[in-house]
């Protein structure tokens, strides 16, 4: 298996444009949380132009509600959330500077058209891998949404986050292209 | 009569929540390992690789698979010569509510359809009662996610339709699925029956252990030809491409209407979960 890269986050221009869809690439620093709950008020106080809560411009946004942590763990299993539901109000969190989203799933043709446009990356991880991805995260902090409880904004510290590359800045789509490639008539 | 204890039933049953949640099958285990054998993708050998990464780190910790614990779906085997003390059902109920509280397990129940709100202990439960010859209470819990329900379907079909027309449904439903349900899956297909009847069939399909085929020789080939055609679409393991969509094919079969042929496919997740214990 070739080496994993790589990365920091918040990404830096430079690291997305060079990440190809396929690419295993494990993720170390800060990252958001946000499911549905939290997109839709996010989303509303965009479309009426009122400032966020959070900062996302530059930022990667993890769709996860995770599981309740047991004594002596900072977060229970905390695997993704399937990605096409958060797709209504995608376009317009990437218009605000969203660069990076890591879910399950495929996107809809519009959250494909405005990653191009606005060179963002969506990175699939590896849904009820929980147990797994818990281990790679190291500190967590409510950041906005407290009332939301599971759903509630979150500030991740991450080392080694183990995502694929599924939609690159480029167009790439991994789902696309990888389901071609195996498939046998 | 032979009698058996309310509170036998609420602590097996909350035993059983955590078991199926924290321990994944050695079937599973052992099918993913052989994926990996087969595997040509890369990506699809290192999703295949964290997954049994993860089972273990939940066998050796005791936490969840998935943060998804699932609807608590419980097959009820009630011997026709034993008494449980109290109301059973409720048992089962105060044995959920046990099992996802004391167990760390995500709440995902709503009380009502469309004005609810979560019920905070993973309750009720779905509950499939049968009475059998005998005098032992046999309990399976089998806690099912809600992205992979979400890609399951009923479709009454014709009798012209037969077997083909099974196989040509059963395919159409996992390609639309993609990457949605969390491949490789584990598809139930219940064929005959009724309406209601054939969509419990496909669900109970799912409790089979990998690799066990039907005793109709009949059916038994369907299942791996069905096996075989999925693996052939390519959708791999997460939708990202790859040999490994499904993991197995069951299939349930029951007495049909002359007029009717109803057929059911319901999606499971790769965290084939599902624990029995009998009293």
């Amino acid at each position: 298996m070739a080496e994993p890269k790589r990365i920091t986050a918040p990404l830096s221009d430079d690291d997305i444009m060079k990440l190809k869809i396929g690419d295993s690439v494990l993720i170390t620093g800060k990252i958001l949380t946000g499911r549905d709950a939290a997109h839709k008020r996010l989303f509303e106080l965009a479309q009426k132009g009122e400032a966020l809560p959070v900062d996302i411009k530059g930022q990667i946004i993890y769709y996860v509600g995770p599981a309740p942590a047991k004594q002596g763990y900072i977060i229970g299993p905390a695997g993704p959330t399937t990605s096409g539901r958060m797709d209504p109000y995608t376009p317009k969190m990437l218009e605000l500077g969203l660069k990076g989203m890591i879910g399950k799933g495929v996107r809809s043709k519009e959250v494909r058209d405005a990653m191009k446009k606005h060179k963002a990356v969506y990175l699939a991880a590896t849904g009820g891998a929980a147990a797994l991805i818990a281990k790679n995260i190291k500190a967590v902090k409510i950041v906005a949404y407290e009332d939301l409880g599971p759903e509630a904004i979150r500030e991740l510290e991450v080392e080694d986050f183990p995502v694929i590359v599924a939609n690159d800045a480029h167009g790439g789509d991994l789902y696309e292209e990888g389901q071609k490639k195996y498939r046998k008539e | 009569m032979r009698e058996v204890d309310y509170n036998q039933v609420v602590e097996t049953v909350s035993r059983l929540c955590m078991e199926a949640n924290y321990f994944l099958g050695g079937d599973v285990v052992k099918a993913f390992n052989d994926a990996l054998k087969k595997e040509e993708s890369e990506t699809a050998k290192n999703i295949l690789n964290q997954l049994l990464q993860n089972a273990e780190i939940s066998r050796t910790e005791k936490i969840p698979i998935c943060q998804d614990c699932g609807f608590a779906v419980v097959f009820l085997e009630l011997g026709e010569d034993v008494h449980v003390k109290g109301n059973i059902i409720k048992a089962i109920n105060e044995g959920v509510s046990k099992g996802y509280t004391e167990g760390f397990l995500r709440k995902s129940i709503v009380s009502d359809p469309v004005k609810g709100k979560n019920t905070g202990d993973n309750t009720p439960a779905i509950v499939h009662t049968m009475i059998v010859p005998g005098d032992t209470v046999k309990i399976t819990v089998a806690p099912k996610g809600g992205g992979s329900e979400n890609m399951s379907e009923v479709k009454m079909m014709k009798p012209a339709d037969g077997i083909e027309g099974v196989k040509n449904f059963v395919i159409d439903r996992v390609q639309r699925s993609s990457s949605n349900p969390c491949p490789p899956t584990v598809i139930g297909v219940g064929i005959g029956g009724t309406f209601e009847y054939v969509a419990f069939l496909a669900k109970k399909a799912l409790l089979r252990d990998i690799g066990q085929r039907h005793p109709d020789p009949f059916y038994a080939d369907v299942e791996r030809e069905l096996l075989q055609r999925i693996n052939n679409l390519g959708i791999g393991p997460m939708g990202l491409g790859g040999r490994t969509t499904s993991l197995d094919v069951f299939i349930e079969v029951h007495p049909r209407h002359i007029a009717s042929f109803p057929v059911a496919v319901n999606t499971n997740c790769h965290a084939a979960r599902h624990k029995t214990a009998v009293i």
